[in-house]
């Protein structure tokens, strides 16, 4: 699959998005009009400081949330005027997300985790612990299957997160702030991770702050106020394998 | 997502917190073993009366002044008792009786030596042997010139016998009831004892003797023995009849039957009444179990977020708690039914309260506890189901 192709299929489209709501009786403009197009094979960075409006943007973009108006058109459904079930649904089907806070269940195992979202889709036992122990695998994590949530690193945290994003096989991987409560190491690990999956051809979306979290990505679009600033192909991405190559050999990895 | 699916987060919810689950559970255990057994005491109770009535004979008649509806309770007092002339009168008038026997009950002491205990006198006339049921163990019964002369003679209960002379032969000793100095005549053999009235700790005296021991002027029932079962409503009618001149309509005459239907019925009410009294610790159960859902679906709203956000449904959540509650309850009614069953085997096996758990009360209070589980159970679910899972992915 030709990642950079600009004729690749096109994911996720917003048009003119639109979203108001009140706080404490006061009118807040997150979104002033977003138009914004993710192609399939992509890696898009959204970014803007706190207050953007790219949170907002984000929560639409993942359908947790539908816009005052404008439309929202995932896989060439248009999502905008859907009810919480079946959004549920298109977000199981479609959508995977990789959280700042991990948002793994307490006091379940790595396994049981990453089986989740499938069983919301009615994916049968066998089946579903074959997948999540394949997506495990993919992140590097076969021989933690069993430890539970709370035995895990936050890097080794992070990526049963990425583990549970891929396991229904989405459309766009979804990740707010990924790095956000990892230390450095373990930040370069899971982007290098993001890297490689979204070299396997998977679409990849990720919110940051961070100017050089966002210049891991193949584009970046900056948000401001509610409104797209700017759009840009970012020249010299940075690999996060090679940076991790550079970094000084540690003891344990994670 | 699936039943089975849900049922499994449901316990692995539960498991999580083990004392919490075990304590909330213990509301629906107490009730529903307050239910089994005290449902089971009911039971128990109206069947040993019931039993004891049958006991009493057959075909027999019980004349009673008074009006009494159908469901037991007097209309009003009655204006006028029996006397034994009314009970002649009836042995007059009336034919194909085999015996019209004068009744009259009441306390007394009877002490003997340094010994004394409360007993229910049972009074009548030579005919008593024929409507009361126990048997005789030794001696024998008072006869006709004993009635007519107010002897003072007495036959004892097996376990006035037994309290009173450490099982002893009591024949031709004497005993002394309300003061007065009685001879012990002869002595019956245990009914069986138990709860109800309790026969053995009766003593027969004649009604002529207890009037004027007792004081008591009045008789209380006239019963009449009738020849044969196919008599009994004939009897009914003609004892009625006879009885109207003087009485008028107020006279109620019962055959066994009514008698037993009636008691019965009192005593299925009292059993409802200890179900519904029971029945209130498991509803108090049941708003332990909202309490505790609401407090775990605010503990786990981050967990709800995170659901929603990887697909459940709103069904999939309100399912999931539905049936947590439910699991706590329907569990708690398993374990209450055991308690409450196990109560019932060591109350009737070490007190005379006699208790016998039905499969209709097990039935009921599992049915119950489920209900509970899912009325107190629903409101919780609702609440964790309609979670916006944006505001609960934030929710520290």
């Amino acid at each position: 699959m030709p990642a950079e192709s600009k004729e690749a299929r096109v994911v996720l489209e917003t048009r003119d998005v639109v979203k108001t709501y009140f706080l404490e009786g006061i009118q807040v403009n997150a979104l002033r009009g977003v138009s914004l197009t993710i192609r399939e094979g992509e890696m898009v960075s959204l970014m803007g400081p706190s207050g953007s409006g790219k949170s907002t943007l984000m929560h639409i973009v993942g359908l947790l949330d539908t816009p005052t108006s404008g439309e929202v058109i995932l896989e060439g459904q248009d999502a905008s005027t859907l009810a919480p079930n079946q959004l549920a649904e298109l977000r199981n089907r479609y959508i995977g997300f990789v959280f700042q806070a991990f948002n793994l269940l307490p006091r379940t195992t790595a396994l049981a985790n990453v089986e989740l979202p499938l069983v919301y889709s009615g994916v049968s036992g066998v089946e579903r612990s074959r997948k999540a122990k394949d997506a495990l695998e993919r992140v590097g994590l076969s021989d933690r299957l069993g430890h539970f949530s709370g035995q895990l690193s936050g890097g080794q945290q992070q990526r049963v997160a990425v583990a549970r994003a891929l396991v229904t096989s989405p459309s766009i991987v979804l990740a707010d702030e990924p790095t956000g409560n990892l230390d450095s190491r373990s930040g370069i690990e899971v982007m290098a991770m993001l890297q490689e999956l979204n070299a396997q051809g998977i679409t990849v979306i990720v919110v940051t702050h961070d100017d050089r979290i966002a210049r891991h990505a193949d584009r970046v679009v900056r948000i401001l106020d509610g409104r797209i600033k700017s759009e840009e192909i970012v020249r010299n991405r940075i690999n996060a394998a090679e940076e991790l190559r550079d970094l000084p050999a540690e003891e344990v990895a994670g | 997502m699936n039943l089975l699916e849900s049922f499994r987060i449901a316990f692995r919810a539960l498991a999580a917190n083990k004392a919490r689950s075990l304590l909330t559970m213990l509301g629906v255990i107490i009730g529903v073993a307050a239910v089994i057994l005290l449902v089971g005491i009911g039971t128990g109770v109206q069947n040993e009366v019931t039993g004891s009535i049958e006991g009493l004979g057959s075909n027999l008649l019980f004349v009673i002044p008074g009006q009494f509806d159908g469901a037991g309770g007097p209309s009003g007092p009655p204006s006028r008792r029996f006397t034994m002339e009314d009970a002649d009168y009836i042995e007059r008038r009336v034919t194909g009786l085999d015996a019209v026997v004068p009744v009259i009950q009441s306390g007394a002491t009877i002490k003997a030596g340094n010994k004394s205990m409360r007993v229910v006198v049972a009074a009548a006339t030579e005919d008593g042997s024929k409507v009361f049921s126990a048997t005789l163990a030794d001696g024998r019964h008072y006869v006709r010139s004993e009635v007519q002369a107010a002897s003072r003679v007495v036959a004892l209960g097996s376990s006035v016998v037994e309290q009173l002379f450490s099982g002893r032969d009591p024949i031709g000793k004497s005993v002394t009831i309300q003061g007065q100095r009685f001879t012990v005549i002869g002595h019956y053999e245990s009914q069986g004892g138990g709860f109800a009235g309790d026969q053995d700790a009766q003593i027969y005296m004649p009604v002529t003797t207890a009037q004027r021991v007792l004081g008591i002027d009045d008789i209380a029932m006239i019963v009449v023995k009738v020849s044969d079962s196919e008599g009994i409503d004939k009897a009914r009618d003609d004892v009625q009849r006879a009885m109207k001149p003087r009485f008028g309509d107020e006279i109620t005459v019962m055959s066994q039957e009514q008698t037993l239907g009636i008691l019965s019925d009192l005593l299925g009410m009292l059993t409802y009444m200890l179900a519904g009294i029971a029945g209130i610790s498991l509803l108090v159960g049941g708003i332990g179990i909202m309490n505790i859902m609401l407090v775990s679906v605010q503990e786990r709203t981050r967990e709800i977020g995170i659901r929603k956000a990887v697909g459940a449904r709103t069904y999939d959540i309100l399912s999931q708690f539905v049936i947590e509650a439910v699991s706590l309850s329907v569990m708690g009614g398993v374990l209450g039914i055991a308690v409450g069953w196990g109560g019932a085997q060591i109350l009737s096996a070490t007190t005379p309260v006699p208790s016998e758990v039905t499969p209709w009360a097990v039935a009921m209070a599992f049915f119950f506890a489920f209900g509970v589980g899912v009325f107190f159970g629903v409101y919780p679910a609702y609440k964790a189901s309609m979670l916006d899972p944006i505001v609960a992915l934030r929710y520290e």
